[in-house]
């Protein structure tokens, strides 16, 4: 995962993917009304991330959006669900859903369904690109007998 | 009563492959086989003959809704279960990565004899 | 339409032919792209049961998986034909198969029949989404509202499965600094 591949694939997965992950964020946003909510919504982000890494090789993506921007956003995501559940204790009961309830069948219905499924799907986005990112940073070859390592590994930071 | 019975013996031929064979590879595709098996026995606890996803639809009333629709509530056990099936398999691999660093080999039996 | 049970019968024995070729073949490659059939058969099999969001996610996560093992295993070694005996780990398997069966052949029989679902708190559930939380995805309500302290706890396991592998493929440990 190191290198690249041909011209022919980075080219095509240049135009495809911002199309990935819009249609990703629309099953985010919609989860209320549509099948989905924030676990599809936010794998199909993560697979997008994951179409880029094995087009570009990893230093290039890594340049983009680097461990550290996506450990923080992953933080992001774990304060929000959490303040939504602890909020609503302030009104006596865990997870109370605090929100006006507008009518059905429209974007703004379901109280605090909207700000829940978008924590989710941050989170599970950038746990899964990380998780996939790091298996590719270390590279070992075994050779007859002797062990070489191609460690071309950096810093979380 | 067939259905069961074709989902016992997915989950055995996962079992298998857990407990005889010695690649660790191997080991780790059992495991995700067991997923699979378990997460299908949910869902098909509840299907109900005939019925429709339990998304409401614009033109549909609510009683005919709570009629017809097939059972939520092992489908929403199940949507959990398979994303953390997937963080489970990561790690897996990840621990398959170092042994095959410290060893040379993916074998079993020549893990054990080697000390160190 | 009507999906009478053969249909059923056949995507079943499809995929435990896939699982039996994933697990009995010799080379590591093969395994791998039948793991693969396996997943989108189920995929199919989802949908036709009525869930169409796990359809979606069983369908992307099957991918993410291929992806994974895939990056295990290039670059090493790729046999899978291990040449030791295997008598201790077949003996140990029929004691497991033969006592599960024992232990667990009565519930067969009272299992429900296939398509009456046990519904009595699924029918609250699927009143109380439409009529007092508005939300037309009674799943999504379940996931995020009725049950959202379990939403809580695969959020931790998550969490706690990648902070494992960023600790384990670390370039120095404690000791060699």
């Amino acid at each position: 995962m190191n290198k690249g591949m041909s011209e022919i694939v980075k080219n095509i997965s240049k135009i495809v993917s911002p199309f990935i992950i819009i249609f990703g964020i629309s099953i985010i946003f919609y989860g209320h009304l549509t099948p989905g909510g924030g676990f599809p919504g936010g794998v199909i982000i993560a697979a997008s991330f994951v179409l880029l890494l094995l087009a570009y090789g990893r230093e290039k993506v890594l340049s983009k959006l680097s461990l550290y921007k996506s450990d923080i956003l992953h933080d992001i995501g774990a304060i929000m669900f959490l303040s939504v559940a602890l909020i609503g204790f302030s009104g006596g009961i865990f997870f109370l859903n605090f929100f006006d309830k507008g009518k059905l069948f429209s974007l703004w219905s379901g109280g605090n369904l909207l700000f829940s499924n978008i924590a989710i799907g941050l989170k599970i986005g950038t746990s899964l690109f990380l998780g996939i990112t790091l298996l590719s940073m270390i590279r070992i070859v075994y050779k007859k007998n002797k062990i070489e390592f191609y460690e071309k590994e950096e810093d979380i930071k | 009563m067939i259905v069961y019975i074709a989902i016992s013996i997915m989950f055995f031929v996962g079992i298998y492959g857990m407990m005889v064979k010695k690649n660790i590879i191997k080991m780790i595709i059992g495991v995700n086989i067991i997923g699979y098996a378990v997460n299908l026995f949910f869902i098909v606890i509840g299907y109900k003959n005939g019925g429709i996803p339990p998304i409401l639809i614009s033109g549909m009333g609510i009683k005919e809704f709570v009629e017809k629709a097939v059972n939520p509530l092992p489908q929403a056990l199940v949507l959990t279960s398979i994303v953390i099936d997937l963080s489970i398999i990561c790690f897996l691999a990840s621990l398959s990565i170092r042994i095959y660093e410290k060893y040379g080999t993916f074998d079993l039996e020549k893990i054990r004899r080697l000390k160190g | 339409m009507v999906i009478n049970i053969g249909f059923h019968i056949f995507l079943l024995l499809m995929m435990v032919i896939g699982a039996g070729i994933a697990i009995f073949s010799k080379k590591l490659i093969s395994s791998l792209v039948s793991l693969g059939t396996v997943g989108m058969l189920l995929s199919i099999y989802f949908l036709i049961l009525g869930a169409p969001d796990i359809a979606i996610t069983q369908l992307v996560v099957e991918v993410l998986t291929l992806i994974i093992l895939l990056s295990a295993i290039t670059g090493r070694d790729v046999t899978a034909d291990m040449t030791s005996s295997k008598i201790y780990g077949f003996f140990l398997f029929f004691i497991f198969i033969i006592s599960i069966i024992t232990i667990f052949s009565y519930s067969y029989f009272i299992f429900p029949e296939f398509g009456n679902s046990n519904m009595r708190v699924g029918k609250e559930y699927l009143y109380l989404a439409p009529s007092k939380l508005k939300a037309a995805n009674a799943v999504t309500a379940i996931v995020l509202d009725f049950r959202g302290y379990d939403t809580i706890g695969e959020a931790t396991v998550i969490f706690t499965a990648i902070i494992g592998v960023m600790v384990l493929l670390r370039k120095k440990g404690k000791k060699d600094e």
